[in-house]
């Protein structure tokens, strides 16, 4: 027999090849670690940034009047447009999540599905080309076209959010319905969509804060205006408020900086507010989802 | 059950089933609809300019001479920037979300990461333009430049920070929510016991990632780096925030530079000459077809992505 007679009196750490395995997977472990420290500082930059440079123009005056002193037309407008573009887009989003999950065959319903992942998929300026092709070309820039291209970029993420929903809804449901004999179009819309109203209106409220924050559209076809007084007639030319920090931001004019990250203290607390309320609410409306 | 009753139903069915179907081919002929309006709109530019139009790099609106290679190689190298500095970090914080994180960490970490999607393009562009293109500009930059000079990529920093260097680290911010959010879900996806399996044959965590879940979701990861990188190749306002609307090519990251899209979102309003608009929207079809192209490949890798191997 040869070979080291192994030291009975040796510590019981690992050495060698086994401590280099080790190491190497703790460096990977801080790794991953650090990534995701990099990601969160990120948004605490940003964020920071945006609040605390925001904060010195906030006043009464720059939430409730025009140009120059505040941006009261663009944050109605925001509303105005947003509102319209979920009016269109909450109807017809629940309606295809229904096919989707209540009638559609597999032939039926894979096309639709890749339809709206690649409506999602969509550059948004592509969308904006498209509604100034059918909406402004040869008339005017609208608030009514940015609404219609907000609803192709909401329509996807609510049929898509309502989808998953109403797959959750548990098949007894559906049964205890059919046993019931009540017809199709009375259990959809009596028993299925009601217990699934809560994540249905989380993926609106999600996609509703997509929309707010979406300039590249609203840049083509709803971007010309002054700002000066609230517009509420949708298919005049809308101020809003990410064509406003847009602009400003091309300006090399420090109080117009001033104005832009106020604008976007305004947009940012709105759109956190909305997804961290739409998470909250998905949450609980998941525990109380029948079982 | 009155016959009356009975009719009124059958009729509630078929009318709920009409309508639903209506949507649903609705949103189908939506995307048939705009690939057909935009190539419509970009015919004039189209047939003046033929195919060399994706080569040429003339820009020249007063001349009506229009071509897209500076905005093409623009559009490529800030794309694939952010996704060789994106994807290697959403990959680590989906493995960190899935594997390591602790419960409580993982509740407010995955939330915060999602939350960086939210963040408008707009607010990050000028946020870009404001702090992190000076800062580029007066650290990175300089010190890429001193260790890493000897490649043509790293030459020496311009006056400002606007360049195509600072763009691509505002996508590399854009696409990682995304990338880290779905390789996340792809991670939790894999079977517990049969990462357990390899714990108990002595492999170290990294080896258990390495050796059973990076494997078992490449495809997954690859589709979801494609998604990410759909959404960077598309991004117009906030690139056009910090690119600096250059018209040349140049080798180096630090020169100002010009994409695509955000060329459309920069010019369009100003587009007065009679092949201008039609030229903007030819870079609409061109950037349409890319953006088609990766997203249809990402869904067909997608698919082929599943857990069959391990269920059985």
């Amino acid at each position: 027999m040869s070979g080291p007679v192994p030291d009975p009196a040796a510590p019981l750490t690992p050495s060698g090849n086994l401590r280099r395995r080790q190491i190497f997977s703790r460096v990977a472990e801080s790794g991953a670690t650090v990534a995701a420290i990099i990601a969160v500082a990120v948004l605490g930059i940003v964020i920071y940034t945006v609040v605390s440079r925001g904060a010195a123009a906030i006043s009464f005056d720059f939430l409730f009047t025009g140009t120059p002193t505040g941006i009261g037309p663009a944050i109605v407008g925001t509303g105005l447009i947003v509102a319209v573009a979920t009016a269109i887009a909450m109807p017809l989003g629940i309606l295809v999540a229904i096919y989707l999950t209540e009638f559609a065959g597999s032939r039926m319903a894979g096309p639709i599905r890749l339809a709206l992942d690649l409506m999602n998929g969509l550059p948004s300026i592509i969308i904006g080309l498209f509604v100034f092709g059918i909406l402004v070309n040869h008339r005017h820039q609208s608030g009514f076209a940015g609404s219609v291209a907000l609803a192709i970029i909401e329509l996807p993420l609510i049929a898509r959010g309502t989808q998953e929903v109403l797959l959750l809804v548990p098949g007894s449901m559906r049964e205890a319905a059919d046993a019931l004999g009540v017809s199709r179009w009375r259990s959809v819309l009596g028993v299925i969509l009601p217990s699934a109203l809560g994540g249905i209106v989380t993926a609106t409220v999600l996609a509703v804060a997509r929309a707010a924050g979406e300039t590249a559209p609203l840049i083509i076809v709803d971007s010309i205006f002054d700002g000066k007084s609230v517009s509420l007639n949708p298919f005049e030319v809308v101020p809003n408020i990410p064509v406003t920090i847009f602009t400003l931001s091309e300006e090399a004019n420090p109080e117009g900086f001033t104005r832009a990250w106020g604008s976007g203290l305004v947009l940012v607390s709105f759109i956190l507010f909305a997804s961290l309320g739409a998470r909250a609410l998905l949450a609980r409306s998941k525990r109380k989802m029948p079982t | 059950m009155s016959a009356r009753r009975k009719q009124f139903d059958r009729l509630g069915d078929g009318l709920l089933y009409g309508i639903c179907l209506v949507a649903s081919l609705l949103s189908v002929a939506i995307i048939v609809w705009i690939a057909y309006q935009v190539t419509k709109e970009a015919m004039p530019s189209i047939s003046k300019f033929g195919l060399g139009f994706l080569t040429s790099q003339e820009w020249q609106p007063n001349f009506n001479v229009f071509g897209a290679g500076s905005l093409i190689y623009g559009t490529a190298v800030s794309s694939a920037m952010a996704l060789v500095l994106g994807a290697p970090i959403a990959i680590s914080i989906g493995l960190y979300l899935s594997l390591l994180a602790p419960a409580g960490v993982r509740g407010i970490v995955a939330p915060l990461v999602e939350l960086l999607a939210a963040i408008p393009s707009v607010i990050l562009g000028f946020w870009g333009i404001l702090i992190l293109a000076p800062f580029v500009h007066e650290h990175i930059e300089p010190w890429l430049h001193d260790t890493l000079g000897f490649i043509p990529l790293f030459g020496p920093p311009q006056t400002t920070g606007a360049s195509v260097f600072t763009a691509g680290l505002i996508l590399t911010i854009m696409v990682i929510p995304i990338i880290a959010s779905i390789s996340r879900d792809l991670f939790l996806a894999v079977p517990r016991d049969v990462q357990d399996g390899a714990s108990a044959l002595g492999a170290t965590r990294w080896e258990v990632v390495r050796g059973v879940v990076l494997p078992s979701t490449t495809s997954g990861v690859v589709a979801a780096s494609l998604l990410g990188l759909g959404r960077a190749l598309g991004e117009a306002i906030a690139v056009t925030q910090v690119i600096g609307a250059g018209s040349e090519i140049h080798t180096s990251l630090f020169e100002t530079g010009d994409t695509l899209a955000s060329r459309i979102a920069n010019q369009f309003n100003g587009a007065v000459t009679e092949l201008h608009q039609p030229s903007l929207y030819y870079l609409g079809v061109i950037l349409l077809v890319i953006g088609l192209v990766s997203n249809l490949l990402a869904q067909w890798i997608g698919r082929r992505f599943d857990y069959r191997r391990f269920s059985k």
